[in-house]
């Protein structure tokens, strides 16, 4: 395949879903009837305003001016002569403006919401990485927004939730059942219930009903179509690999999207093994999950025999999902992306290796990818090159890794 | 009796019925047995076995709560099937799986249906399964003749309405507002044009659902709908004291 192809609207993986929203098997909208009306509105609109040029400038103007875009890719050198072998590159999505990723879709969303007309914006938020970034792109955009969070999660990622506050959103504590993120998703979708016409629900990841899995697929798109330029620029090449974490999937389908035809270019999603894969304690979804719906689509996932979902761990608050983005579920069947476990010790050791071998601190969740990359780029030749997407900066972990690890 | 004429049947004797809703395994089953024998005291018509599940998005806080604490005591979907059977057999009312796609999808579609028509089912309410996703679950239920129970809502267009209309077996579920279960509805005139509205799409019984709570409710929905459909109101009282608490309401519901 000719390295310098053009790679733009002709990818058909690109151009999934379906019209009922299904990669492969994988999505659709299995959702209250009432809300299919809603999802399908939230569609006409999507694909009308990624038609008009007034929304395409004001968003690639914010990616530029606001978020910082497009984010460096950058050689490490010293974690490459470490490994011995394929050169690491890392795409620095922990540069942007929040410090992830999550921003390139919340501007969308929150573009969106005010292009509809919508007086609210809620979501639900775990880590708080995917709340703080919608707070951001509400205050921007100017339109409220509400986040709910598990009592749990609060008092953990207790930084995030001052950011909020300070950004001006509404914070609704959760303390029902196991006070975090899947009952915080509970609480959210219960108050857009109440009135899915006036509220956009702002899905923070590649997952639930379609349109969702389609639209935060093509927002996080702008990091392999960059990704890809860059590499070749510097490289005149492709890369070899791509390495990304997944929990939902959102950073990884990002950069995986621009690089779906060449077939050249392999491509893996991490997922945490947390405890080990032979322990309760993990979020491996693709490595050990079975097909089910939930949250509104059909994916693999982690449920016990009755199919109700079981509970999920990772050192990295970001990955513990229960479910994944169905179109990764789609290539994983066919075979196009490898879905591979690191756990917490080796995510640790990542996360260490990387502050002190380069002077980037990465978050956990992003130090899973790194640890994959570390792991084969030893068994790789000198001539390789590994692209890993680095989706988040570590500033959030950094007390809890000094802690578990007595710094 | 195939459901709708059963219903039928029960309507030439009464001017409204009543389906009422039970949480499998919540608080337990021996007290869901408790409350059934106080519904069935009341000649209600028509119950819904909701099969727990962790997950419930139609629901509110208080179904929320009572699905996840009977996952949590480990109530399994053959518990679940073996309960039914057992009620159908006390029992003169029908009975109606409620619950959500994935145990069905997780037992397997076909094993599911036949799972249901064993233990004495009549058909089974799956709100987050829309049409567009039934296909299979529908052509399946038909072969054992079991009814997909089908929900109109306000903000379903004519065009929904009438596809909707097309697929509806036994009933339809009016579903008169929007949000979760379990909040107070304000019965006024807009949910009676809502009914209304249904009744041009389809000629079976109409239940109407969601919010309904006290005998204000029943009084302004009789002549209006076929069914009255108490759920949530009725798990709080059992909640606040249990049998005789839930007599009492049933009593000033129906007095």
């Amino acid at each position: 395949m000719s390295k310098t192809k053009s790679h733009t609207s002709s990818n058909p993986l690109n151009t999934m879903p379906d019209k009922k929203g299904y990669f492969g098997e994988y999505g659709g909208q299995i959702i209250p009837p009432d809300l299919i009306k809603i999802m399908n509105e939230i569609n006409d609109a999507y694909d009308e305003i990624i038609q008009m040029e007034s929304f395409q400038t004001e968003l690639q103007m914010l990616y530029r001016d606001y978020v910082g875009r497009p984010s460096p890719i950058y050689l490490a050198k010293r974690l490459t002569a470490s490994c011995g072998g394929a050169r690491i590159f890392l795409k620095r999505e922990d540069l942007n403006h929040t410090g992830a990723h999550k921003i390139n879709h919340c501007l969308g969303e929150a573009l969106l919401a005010k292009h509809m007309g919508k007086t609210k914006v809620l979501a639900e938020t775990g880590a708080g990485q995917h709340g703080v970034a919608l707070a951001t792109a509400c205050a921007l955009v100017g339109i409220d927004c509400e986040i709910h969070m598990g009592e749990v999660d609060i008092e953990k990622e207790h930084p995030n939730v001052t950011k909020m506050k300070i950004l001006g959103c509404t914070l609704v504590p959760v303390s029902r059942g196991t006070r975090t993120l899947k009952d915080a998703v509970d609480s959210a979708f219960e108050e857009y219930l109440k009135d899915p016409v006036n509220y956009l629900y702002a899905i923070g990841s590649v997952v639930g009903p379609h349109p969702f899995p389609k639209m935060v697929r093509d927002f996080q798109s702008i990091v392999g179509r960059e990704a890809r330029e860059q590499f070749l620029t510097r490289e005149n090449k492709l890369p070899d690999l791509l390495v990304a974490c997944v929990g939902g999937g959102s950073n990884s389908i990002g950069l995986f999207s621009a690089f779906l035809e060449d077939e050249s270019v392999k491509m893996v999603g991490v997922e945490p093994a947390g405890k080990g894969l032979d322990t309760d304690d993990h979020a491996a979804t693709m490595t050990l999950g079975v097909k089910g719906a939930l949250h509104g689509f059909e994916c693999y996932n982690l449920q016990d025999k009755d199919g109700n979902p079981l509970p999920v761990y990772s050192i990295a608050s970001g990955l513990d999902y229960p479910a994944v983005g169905p179109q990764h579920c789609h290539l994983k069947d066919i075979k196009r992306v490898e879905y591979k476990a690191i756990d917490d010790d080796e995510c640790l050791d990542a996360f260490m290796q990387l502050s002190r071998l380069e002077g980037i601190i990465p978050a956990l969740e992003s130090a899973h990818a790194v640890a994959y990359a570390m792991k084969v780029a030893r068994i790789m030749s000198k001539e390789d090159t590994i692209l890993v997407n680095l989706s988040g900066r570590g500033d959030k972990d950094a007390d809890f890794v000094a802690n578990v690890l007595s710094l | 009796m195939a459901l709708e004429q059963y219903l039928r049947e029960r309507l030439k004797h009464k001017d409204m019925l009543l389906m009422t809703h039970v949480v499998c395994g919540y608080p337990s089953f021996e007290e869901n047995l408790k409350a059934l024998e106080v519904m069935a005291e009341f000649d209600v018509d028509l119950v819904e076995l909701q099969f727990p599940f962790s997950e419930p998005s139609a629901d509110g806080p208080l179904f929320v709560k009572a699905n996840q604490a009977a996952v949590s005591s480990g109530v399994h979907t053959r518990d679940c099937f073996q309960f039914m059977k057992k009620v159908a057999e006390l029992f003169p009312f029908k009975l109606l799986m409620m619950g959500y796609y994935n145990t069905a999808f997780k037992l397997g579609e076909a094993e599911f249906m036949q799972s249901l028509q064993a233990a004495g089912g009549s058909g089974y309410i799956i709100p987050d399964l829309p049409l567009e996703e039934a296909g299979e679950m529908h052509r399946l239920s038909a072969e054992v003749d079991l009814d997909p129970i089908i929900l109109m809502t306000p903000t379903n267009t004519d065009a929904r309405l009438k596809t909707l209309g097309e697929a509806a077996k036994g009933f339809v579920y009016a579903v008169a507002r929007k949000g979760v279960t379990g909040s107070k509805t304000q019965m006024d005139a807009e949910v009676t044009s809502f009914i209304e509205h249904c009744r041009q799409y389809t000629d079976l019984p109409i239940g109407v659902g969601f919010g309904i709570s006290d005998k204000t409710d029943m009084d302004f929905l009789r002549g209006k709908a076929d069914i009255a459909i108490i759920g949530t109101a009725a798990l709080k009282k059992w909640e606040e004291g249990g049998e005789d608490a839930l007599r009492g309401f049933f009593s000033e519901l129906l007095g």
